[in-house]
């Protein structure tokens, strides 16, 4: 039987375990990344010639980092690695590649799809305005380029990454003038228990807090946004939100960092037609899987955060699961024992992101209350108002039908980046739940295609 | 189950934009309409092509039909109460160095359109780069018809349909059809669900599924479900009027764009993708996407240096001979059909819907439609 061509998407936490994982069963699989080097988000690598140390780079998670790259590096002679590589689309059984404006077409028996996360967002009135950057993105141009989005930072949103880039910008050096937290504390208090699922994990949230607090930085939970306020031409002047107590406040700032935890990037899995379901805990669409990691597709794995949101430790663990169910289902000899131990890790994992998300909620009910003229597809420039009259004329309800008549989710992010928001305001104004709202449908490329593709030979 | 019977004038099965313009006109004329789509209003065919509200090219048999259509596209804001995104500005058609041939078919055609009221002004060389300046070297011979232009289909159908539903049209989404007969007088057509609606007269615009019905009256045809090949760049600065296609005999080399007014450039055409209408989704193949690149590089170089940010596809139905299913059936009194338009149909909608409801409500029309008779089938 000739070796089965497997192919790995994403060269982060869950990729590089599952490509560890094929490797040692005598595999040399694919791996595809889009990065310029392997290690995904939260453990990204610095450019070659930059010289910060792993505890600089990655606090707490330095020896994580450290590990992953390492076996990342020990890996490379026993893999086809193609970085700076997209998938824009996969089709009886091929994946499409685009590198610049190379092509080529590879095919496959088993794809694990470890395509990782971006930001999830919520829209606030000028959040269009130059100077408002995604966490995520904050955190990118950090570790990546060494370099703060502004001179006076504003944190604002929820979850666990709020406070962990907070806390690199300020051991960075960086001048940070507030975190916002949308949250209220006494959700934490209730999400405790499911959190204890990984006391260390718990124990390292909590320092960062402190850390905030010992550096000087206003901290205020259970806010509401309110505007970035701001100009065209200058960008992002300050920020203004009510307190919990009902005051408001505004805070002066020339950047403003915003995200409410993550969202899986999932398109891929659309695009091999995986079926979805929806997670009423954090209000959208996943594709489903089995506990190794098994999509509705035979042949096609889903692991790590773009599956769903669990962590980076619980990628690692899901991206080596996923790797040895697909040498399973290809009659490989797999140790049965290691997988058990694996489920349960990831079972821990998803415990304690049960408890996160019970703690950071995703602030659905701000959508309703978003003034007309608020964005909420940045690509498209379409205002929470027009949205609302495209559904009130047409009678749209379903995401892609109110994509169709109002461009929400049309532009080069595909929703990336508005798609849930723009389904809690299509719910909150049909006076519908979300999931009724349903998604939007993926649609090839999955980042913008150059049309000079294939102009240039293999 | 409900049996609770919904007795109309006219039943029409299918919400593309045939089915749509006929409700409306039909409306128009005081006939009372119940128009029943299975999926949502103008999701496939109508809605995922190119945008092409083209005369030019088409048969010359069918300029009268499309110049018809062209009246009530001009008045289309007033008509619908919305912007369906219409602009009259131009379409030019060329046709490449390799094929001489064709430049001299592109002036036998336009002197033949002359008289039908379509004007066409030829163009080569140095007058066409002047006008035309993104065109490539192997551009030989235009072709412009400064009175077509391009529309929106995404919102083209549904505007249709909620005119129609404001003048009182019955308007039924998500309503499967599984059965179609005549008892009595009446055509009797079940829904999925066990509702039935009546009329003495029925008429079929049901696209690509359209043989699913002819041929439970005696009458099918050979139609073949297929997939437009559509991509759209990113926005950028508004610059090119005209909708721009390429005419050859090639299917892959047959791509066409035009920019919207936000600034993106829709792309079309190159070969065609499968579909599938039992589940209502079609996907665009990656190799067309890249067959499709190819040929708009060499159609048009600079646009080389763009991205396509999304492909999409919808469903269509081709007749082996390229042209409609239209007219009366020939088995059976009352019943009508619209349908199997393969890829052409979008210019022509809404005069295909008042040539239908003129059809239905007077018995007969002066535009000539003999030609698309679904007798040509009979026996086939």
């Amino acid at each position: 039987m000739a070796e089965p061509r497997i192919v790995v998407v994403g060269a982060g936490p869950a990729g590089v375990r599952a490509a560890e994982a094929l490797v040692a069963a005598g595999i040399r699989p694919i791996v595809i990344d889009e990065g310029r080097r392997a290690g995904g988000q939260i453990y990204r690598r610095q450019p070659e010639n930059f010289t910060r140390s792993y505890e600089t780079l990655y606090g707490t998670e330095a020896g994580r980092a450290e590990a992953l790259h390492t076996s990342f590096d020990a890996l490379t002679p026993h893999i086809d690695y193609l970085p700076e590589t997209l998938v824009w689309n996969i089709a009886e059984r091929h994946v499409w590649t685009a590198s610049g404006t190379r092509q080529r077409t590879i095919p496959f028996d088993a794809l694990i799809l470890c395509t990782g996360a971006t930001d999830r967002l919520m829209p606030v009135k000028g959040w269009h305005q130059a100077g408002t950057y995604s966490l995520g993105g904050a955190q990118v141009a950090l570790k990546s380029q060494g370099c703060a989005i502004g001179s006076r930072i504003v944190f604002m949103g929820s979850g666990a990454l709020l406070y962990l880039v907070a806390t690199q910008y300020v051991k960075a050096g960086a001048n940070v003038a507030a975190v916002l937290d949308t949250s209220r504390f006494a959700s934490r208090v209730r999400a405790l228990p499911r959190l204890l699922a990984q006391p260390a994990v718990l124990w390292n949230g909590v320092a960062l807090t402190l850390a905030l607090k010992r550096a000087g930085v206003e901290v205020h939970t259970g806010i509401e946004p309110v505007e970035i306020e701001g100009s065209a031409d200058q960008g992002v002047s300050g920020i203004t939100f009510d307190t919990a107590g009902g005051e408001r406040r505004t805070i002066a700032c020339d950047a403003v960092a915003l995200g409410y935890h993550l969202r899986p990037e999932t398109q891929l899995a659309d695009l091999a037609r995986c079926e979805f379901a929806f997670d009423a805990a954090t209000r959208q669409w996943l594709p489903v899987r089995d506990g190794d990691g098994r999509s509705s597709v035979a042949g096609v794995y889903l692991a790590g955060d773009g599956a769903k949101i669990l962590g980076a430790r619980s990628a690692e663990a899901s991206g080596r699961l996923a790797g040895l169910a697909a040498l399973a289902d290809r009659g490989l000899p797999v140790d049965l024992a290691e997988m058990t131990a694996l489920r349960s890790q990831v079972a821990g994992y998803a415990r304690f992101a049960s408890g996160l998300a019970l703690a950071f909620p995703w602030p659905a009910a701000q959508a309703a209350n978003l003034s007309d003229d608020t964005i909420v597809c940045r690509c498209e420039a379409i205002s929470a108002g027009e949205l609302r009259a495209t559904v009130a004329r047409t009678g749209a309800q379903e995401a892609n039908r109110a994509k169709a008549f109002s461009r929400v989710g049309m532009g080069r992010c595909q929703g990336r980046y508005c798609g849930h928001a723009a389904a809690e305001v299509i719910a909150a104004c049909a006076d519908i739940p979300v999931e009724q709202v349903g998604r939007l449908r993926g649609q090839a490329p999955v980042k913008p295609l150059p049309i000079a593709i294939g102009e240039e030979a293999e | 189950m409900s049996r609770a019977e919904h007795a109309s004038d006219v039943v029409i099965v299918g919400g593309g934009l045939m089915g749509t313009s006929t409700a409306l006109f039909l409306r128009q004329r005081g006939v009372s309409v119940t128009l029943l789509e299975t999926d949502l209003i103008g999701r496939q065919a109508s809605g995922t092509n190119f945008g092409n509200v083209r005369r030019q090219g088409r048969p010359i048999s069918q300029l009268p039909l499309a110049n018809r259509a062209i009246e009530i596209w001009r008045k289309s804001k007033e008509l619908l109460g919305s912007d369906i995104e219409y602009l009259q500005s131009g379409h030019i058609r060329v046709c490449y160095r390799e094929r001489p041939e064709l430049q001299g078919q592109m002036e036998d055609y336009a002197d033949e359109a002359r008289h039908t009221g379509l004007d066409l002004e030829m163009l080569t060389g140095n007058a066409l780069r002047a006008r035309f300046p993104f065109f490539g070297p192997d551009v030989l011979a235009g072709s412009y018809s400064a009175m077509d232009g391009h529309a929106n289909p995404r919102l083209v159908a549904p505007a249709f349909a909620r005119a129609a539903q404001r003048l009182g049209a019955a308007i039924r989404e998500n309503t499967r059809i599984v059965n179609a007969e005549k008892i009595g007088e009446d055509f009797h057509v079940t829904a999925e669900d066990g509702r039935v609606f009546r009329a003495p007269v029925l008429l079929i615009t049901a696209g690509a599924w359209g043989n699913a019905l002819s041929a439970q009256f005696g009458e099918p045809v050979p139609i073949v479900a297929r997939g437009p090949n559509m991509s759209v760049t990113e926005p950028v600065p508004y610059a090119i009027a005209p909708a721009v296609g390429v005419m050859t005999p090639l299917e892959e080399e047959t791509v066409y764009f035009r920019q919207v007014a936000r600034g993106n450039i829709v792309l079309g055409g190159s070969t065609r993708g499968p579909s599938y209408p039992g589940d209502y989704r079609s996907y665009v193949l990656p190799q067309n996407t890249l067959s499709q690149l190819k040929q708009i590089r060499r159609l048009a170089p600079a646009l080389a240096n763009l991205n396509i940010i999304r492909v999409w596809s919808g469903i269509e139905g081709y007749m082996p001979d390229s042209l409609p299913v239209m007219g009366p059936s020939a088995a059976q009194s009352g019943l009508f059909y619209a349908f199997g338009f393969s890829g052409s149909g979008f210019q022509i909608g809404p005069g295909v819907g008042e040539t239908m409801a003129e059809l239905i409500g007077s018995g007969a029309t002066d535009i000539p439609i003999g030609g698309y008779s679904i007798a040509r089938f009979a026996g086939a």
